[in-house]
């Protein structure tokens, strides 16, 4: 994995009060992104408006596309002709995402999607907060595939974790998902820009051997393949449909088990080095709350107050919400009497918790469907029964 | 034999096919062979460098063809040829970028990306063989069906109204818009040659017959009759105003090039709109100049 420092030019170093969309404009302009396609849609559009204002001056395309599936379509297409890319979007052009989300995963091509969650299903709550797509964005797309998905509490980490996304979707030729939501993607906060020099960027992953020897889905040690852009005289070939190293199709049972298995396990077994959560007070816990995003925020508060009433309680918050960390839920779950999970949806993430703790502690929801942020106490509430 | 003799006897469509993923998947007869032997005749003619040639399919018979082309291709998902094709003439602007696709795709599923590449002016080729079904999937009836014409899922023959894919092109701004049918091997070969060369969106619809499916549906017999057919009841009409050009089932084929303008590009307006605003602020993106 090479290292480069970020370009200057895209660094708007210095001390902002932004907002979480603007964050994430910023993130992918300091991570050298330069190719932008999207579809308006609330609340996600400020970032394509911070990034269509921001580019000219800096090198690069902002275009409009005509829908959301051509938005990600154009960023497969940029990403091959060389340039790092993203799109941002919400709810229903996210679900106008999904079959080329597969193609991207498929020709393990690196890209960052953004996605300012609002209520759904449907149109839904076009203004008003949700972590609604959390399941969606791992498993939306028909297939067994693996990608990342972090989840931003404000918009210092918007602008973290987009660097941080791109850098991942480099790392490992997938696409890395940003699923922050209407609240943190419209909060405006302080956002610390550092110097350039400051920025680490993961340098794509650029083969440089024989030009007839290049194999674009080659597993490299890494297992990640290394990869060339259209123009340099490779003559690749790549397509959705299940092929092998070369990139053609091989239409059977055999070939389609060793591509499919290296599109998953090239996360699955990685997982450990992609996984971030902070972890507080665990070590003597009865109770353990896992939140992401802003819920975590709002659990900050419950958990202060049940700390207070002399609970014991313990917090994980979610930085990577997939690939999801198991075995450390699965440690927990033996020692604990119960997860706690709030968030933005009527149960999702939950779900895996409840999957990870196989039994040995219960994961109790703390669910709504959207529109506000949780009353804290709503959770304190659930971390006192639980306690007891 | 001598091995310059041989190389210079060898058919030029070898270099510029995967022979590694020859036989293909085409039936025998089928039209779709003859388009890609005239692009390929085209792409040797043009001298292009073909290390900045790339070529994108989307899904369908007529979707494979990027799979056996030697150039840095992609084949993509149905209908998104042109959106990927979008992002990577933007990302890369020195490359030409060629979308070689069915009607179904383009424009049908894909036909949004299509009239807005076209309104754009994205510098892009495309090669639409119209073979009137979507032949991939068992020949259903598509937006480019004549009137009575018998398909899969209309079955008691179609009463939708069809695209003229020419005058959808040109109204959506394309600046060169030709017709031909799979038989006119020459002209269609000039065609690509000529769109080649040209910088902003290009059209190529190339009537081709489905032997397998179309055909034997419609009882017109095998490939070679249907290709003597559209060929002899074609009329070719070079400038043809482009709302004329209508297909009915067996009816008449007006073929030619209809539309041959220049008109800046996607890129072109760009850097000249925000170089014009922003002045030296601006920093003009993928300005490429022959010889650098
Ligand atoms: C989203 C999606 N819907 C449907 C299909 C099934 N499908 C594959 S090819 C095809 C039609 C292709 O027709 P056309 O573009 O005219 O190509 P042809 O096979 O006639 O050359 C369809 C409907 C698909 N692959 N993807
Ligand atoms: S089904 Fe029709 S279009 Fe497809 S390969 Fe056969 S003849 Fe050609
Ligand atoms: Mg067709």
């Amino acid at each position: 994995m090479k290292k480069v420092k970020a370009d200057p030019k895209g660094v708007l170093t210095g001390s902002h009060y932004l907002d979480g969309d603007y964050a994430i404009a910023e993130g992918a302009l300091a991570a050298g992104c330069q190719f932008f396609a999207g579809y308006p849609i609330t609340p996600s559009t400020e970032t394509a408006e911070r990034f269509s204002e921001r580019i000219p001056t800096i090198g690069g395309v902002f275009i409009q596309m005509e829908d959301e599936l051509a938005s990600i379509a154009a960023l497969i297409g940029a990403a091959w002709g060389g340039k790092k890319a993203m799109t941002v979007t919400s709810g229903p052009g996210f679900s106008l995402m999904m079959e080329n989300i597969g193609l991207a995963c498929m020709l393990e091509t690196p890209l960052v999607i953004a996605n300012v969650q609002r209520g759904g299903p449907s149109t839904g709550l076009p203004t008003l907060t949700g972590q609604q797509d959390m399941m969606q964005v791992k498993w939306g797309s028909h297939g067994d595939y693996e990608i990342i998905a972090l989840s931003p509490d404000s918009p210092q980490e918007c602008f973290d974790l987009t660097i941080e996304a791109f850098n991942l979707s480099e790392m490992y030729r997938v696409p890395v998902f940003v699923m922050t939501d209407e609240c943190v993607g419209h909060m405006h906060e302080k956002v610390v820009i550092p110097p350039a020099e400051e920025i680490e960027l993961v340098e794509r992953k650029w083969y440089t051997g024989p030009k007839s020897k290049y194999l674009p889905f080659k597993p490299d040690k890494d297992m990640i393949p290394f990869m060339v852009k259209a123009g340099d005289g490779y003559h690749f070939h790549i397509t959705g449909l299940t092929h092998d190293e070369r990139g053609y199709p091989v239409i059977n049972a055999e070939c389609q088990d060793v591509c499919v298995r290296h599109l998953n396990d090239k996360i699955r077994t990685k997982a450990d080095e992609i996984i971030r959560f902070e972890e507080d007070k665990t070590d003597d816990a009865d109770v353990v709350v896992i939140s992401y995003g802003i819920t975590s925020r709002v659990t900050t508060r419950a958990v202060r107050k049940a700390r207070e009433a002399g609970l014991k309680v313990g917090t994980i918050r979610l930085i990577t919400v997939w690939p999801f960390p198991e075995k450390r839920i699965k440690e927990l779950a033996k020692k604990i009497k119960a997860f706690i999970v709030p968030e933005i949806n009527y149960g999702q993430v939950v779900i895996e918790v409840e999957r990870c703790a196989a039994g040995q502690a219960p994961a109790i929801p703390v669910s709504h469907c959207g529109g506000w942020v949780h009353d804290p106490d709503d959770i304190f509430k659930a971390i006192k029964e639980a306690a007891q | 034999m001598k091995e310059e003799d041989r190389l210079q006897e060898r058919p030029p469509i070898e270099d510029f096919l995967r022979m590694d993923r020859i036989p293909h998947i085409w039936c025998p007869g089928c039209g779709i062979g003859t388009v890609v032997t005239s692009f390929a005749e085209a792409l040797k003619k043009s001298e292009l460098d073909l290390d900045k040639v790339a070529i994108l399919s989307g899904i369908g018979c007529t979707g494979r063809v990027a799979g056996y082309v030697k150039l840095d291709s992609i084949h993509t998902t149905h209908g998104r040829a042109l959106p990927v094709a979008t992002g990577l003439k933007l990302a890369n602007p020195e490359l030409k970028v060629v979308v070689f696709s069915g009607d179904g795709d383009i424009a049908g599923i894909g036909g949004n990306h299509f009239i807005h590449a076209a309104r754009r002016n994205m510098d892009i080729l495309i090669i639409c063989v119209n073979n009137f079904n979507y032949a991939m999937t068992g020949g259903q009836v598509a937006a480019t069906t004549p009137i009575d014409a018998n398909a899969s899922t209309a079955p008691y023959g179609n009463f939708e109204y069809p695209f003229s894919l020419p005058y959808l092109a040109e109204a959506s701004g394309a600046t060169y818009v030709a017709r031909w049918t799979a038989l006119h091997l020459r002209r269609v070969t000039k065609s690509i040659q000529e769109a080649l060369g040209k910088r902003g969106f290009s059209f190529i619809e190339v009537i081709t017959p489905c032997v397998t499916l179309y055909a034997r549906r419609n009882r017109l017999g095998d490939g070679l009759n249907l290709l003597k057919y559209y060929y002899e009841k074609s009329e070719i009409q070079h400038g043809a105003d482009t709302r004329t050009l209508d297909i009915s089932y067996q009816g008449k084929l007006i073929v030619g090039k209809f539309v041959d303008k220049e008109k800046p590009t996607f890129l072109d307006c760009m850097n000249e709109h925000l170089g014009k605003v922003l002045g030296d602020k601006y920093q003009p993106y993928g300005v490429y100049h022959d010889g650098d």
